[in-house]
């Protein structure tokens, strides 16, 4: 299978079908694993990942689940192309950086990514939609003791799957879960859960790992201790613990709906009216408003039909996905003349930011005008 | 802002650390950040910082200034000094290599130094088989500890057994972990009263007993005796 029509659609987890996905956007669980006896791809030759990938590439393709995938080198894809699997999650800004060595293997449904020589000789990832981080882990242990038939991991009795960086090592697991907390955001209350998740040993980081902003009110809680517990301890923990903070969100958005209705109607209010009329939009400022569109539609705000719309363009506003769309899709033509001729030379050239911004407001701009406006009287108290 | 190192000149690195919940922030100048070995973002410093490695790693790097033998992986020539740069192994020999510095780092980093996931499948009997050994271990130095001599030898006769089983089978070595306890033998040797270790060696003989168990329960054992003595 070929690159396009896979990235033409949205993967699976995008599409809201998972337990508590009006929180939580998405789930995923990564294992680490490295050949036995083999450098790891940081320190290894040119040759050596070059041998490590040309092992590694068939047994990943020779898995039943892997059936319909793709397949390719990193030094064959474009950087507009890297960039796009980074904004959807499916590769590391790491791995997107590599060139001679690196692969990628991902199913159709953009469930189960493959990453060869990241920072260790495979990195798999199993991404579901929703609350779902048991189901993740299922799917990926199977895949991982597939792969062990056929593959000497290198693992130590006392130390377990041995991986590049000890940070890593035991396990080999990161499982990591997407949150959407617009209402501990208003609240103010997310550093407070913040910094009790952290107390638990659990990370929080923003929408792209580490060292990312959380624009957008996304969060993405993950594990940090991959030794002296097991798989099925650290999911249990982190399950419980993203359980209390979805219930901590619902409370907060509730009691915001109660005491200062006007203030979380009037984000929503606001965020429609910009997104709708701005013709120049930073990817910030873009995410940060759809944010309380998403919750408009989670408040009964916004037809529940339209939810899938809103969340496609989290991941379509972003630089790469924009640029690519510029290609494909027909939104040159509602830009106004003055800018559809900047953006048309833009297509086969690199974007400035400028023209992302003015591209941007179009994209949102098409995808509102399909939406109702906001209907507020199921929220607005009778009195006001 | 001054360097919190040299206390003399405009700090220019600011690194910050969650450990355990508790923030721990370091101002450096940038010389002091080049002394330290974290000059290189890109490299070490900040990306491994918020991997959690900060302080330890900076201890190994201090260590390794102090130390004039400088270590290098026999096996992919990853040297200490490799390794306190890039924050990252070279393969997986490398973790008996720096397995002083590791067991600093991953003390820091983790909850504990035993794996309790998954094992594949190969690996699955044999470290069963091993954590048996190791409870039964465990039994008879309670057994000694509490002079319980006849079943200590009860229980020395099934771990021959049990270890001879594990030695037969393909595995990695027993004693090839940095964690492993090791002592050296003349350290025990002229301590204990020879008239106890005749008795206990009447009962558990001390040279077949390290042969079979290492040399930590040899420890025990002398521990054992020292305390009767």
């Amino acid at each position: 299978m070929t690159f396009s029509p896979i990235i033409a659609s949205t993967g699976e987890w995008l599409h809201g079908t998972g337990p508590h996905s009006e929180i939580v956007v998405s789930s995923r669980v990564r294992l680490a694993r490295n050949l036995e006896g083999k450098p790891f791809p940081g320190w290894a030759k040119k040759p050596e990942r070059l041998a490590v990938m040309e092992a590694l590439l068939p047994v990943i393709g020779a898995l039943p689940e892997m059936a319909s995938s793709f397949s390719e080198k990193m030094e064959n894809l474009t950087l507009l192309e890297k960039q796009m699997l980074v904004e959807r999650h499916l590769i590391s800004h790491e791995h997107a950086a590599k060139s001679v060595g690196g692969a990628l293997v991902m199913n159709a449904a953009q469930t189960l990514s493959f990453m060869i020589n990241e920072e260790d000789h495979l990195r798999m990832q199993a991404i579901r939609s929703g609350l779902q981080l048991h189901e993740a882990f299922a799917m990926i242990n199977q895949t991982d003791s597939e792969l062990e038939e056929v593959l000497p991991f290198a693992f130590h009795h006392e130390l377990g799957y041995l991986t590049a960086c000890p940070s890593n090592v035991g396990t080999g697991m990161r499982a990591s879960v997407m949150l959407h907390l617009p209402g501990l955001v208003i609240s103010d209350q997310i550093n407070k859960v913040i910094n009790a998740v952290n107390k638990i040993t659990f990370a929080v980081r923003g929408i792209h790992g580490e060292g990312t902003d959380a624009i957008g009110n996304l969060f993405q809680v993950s594990n940090q201790i991959t030794l002296g517990e097991s798989e099925e301890e650290i999911i249990n923990r982190l399950h419980k613990v993203v359980t209390q903070i979805l219930q901590h969100e619902k409370n907060a958005r509730t009691m915001l709906l109660q005491q200062q209705t006007e203030k979380l109607l009037d984000q929503v209010g606001r965020a429609y009216g910009i997104l709708f009329h701005a013709h120049s939009i930073a990817t910030k400022e873009a995410l940060n408003l759809l944010s309380f569109i998403k919750m408009g539609i989670d408040l009964h705000l916004f037809p529940d039909v339209h939810r899938l719309a809103i969340d496609e363009l989290f991941i379509e506003t972003q630089p790469a996905h924009l640029q690519k769309s510029l290609k494909i899709s027909s939104a040159l033509e509602s830009i106004s003349s003055s800018v559809s001729s900047s953006v048309n030379c833009a297509a086969t050239e690199k974007m400035t930011s400028q023209q992302r911004d003015s591209l941007r407001a179009v994209v949102i701009q098409k995808r509102l005008q399909c939406m109702p406006a906001p209907c507020y009287s199921a929220n607005r108290p009778n009195n006001v | 802002m001054f360097c919190e190192a040299c206390k003399t000149k405009d700090a220019s690195v600011f690194l910050t650390q969650i450990i355990d919940g508790g923030m721990q922030k370091l101002n450096l100048c940038e010389s002091c950040s080049v002394e330290k070995g974290i000059d290189d973002p890109a490299g070490f410093a900040l990306a491994d910082m918020l991997l959690g490695i900060g302080v330890a790693a900076l201890e190994v790097a201090q260590e390794i200034k102090k130390s004039s033998v400088m270590i290098t992986c026999s096996s992919c020539g990853l040297s200490q000094s490799d390794f306190k740069k890039r924050g990252r192994l070279g393969c997986g020999a490398c973790y008996e290599t720096f397995a002083e510095d590791l067991s600093v780092i991953l003390r820091t980093m983790h909850r504990d130094t035993m794996h309790r996931g998954k094992v594949p499948a190969k690996f699955a009997i044999t470290r069963a088989h091993r954590i048996n050994v190791e409870t039964l271990q465990a039994t008879l130095e309670k057994a000694i500890t509490e002079e319980q001599y006849e079943q200590a030898a009860l229980l020395r006769d099934k771990l021959t057994m049990m270890q001879q089983d594990i030695s037969s089978s393909q595995d990695i070595q027993l004693s090839s972990h940095p964690h492993s306890l090791s002592c050296q033998d003349s350290e025990m040797s002229g301590v204990v009263p020879e008239s106890i270790v005749s008795k206990v060696q009447g009962i558990l003989p001390l040279e077949e007993t390290t042969v079979v168990l290492g040399v930590s329960l040899k420890k025990k054992i002398t521990q054992a005796k020292r305390k009767k003595s």
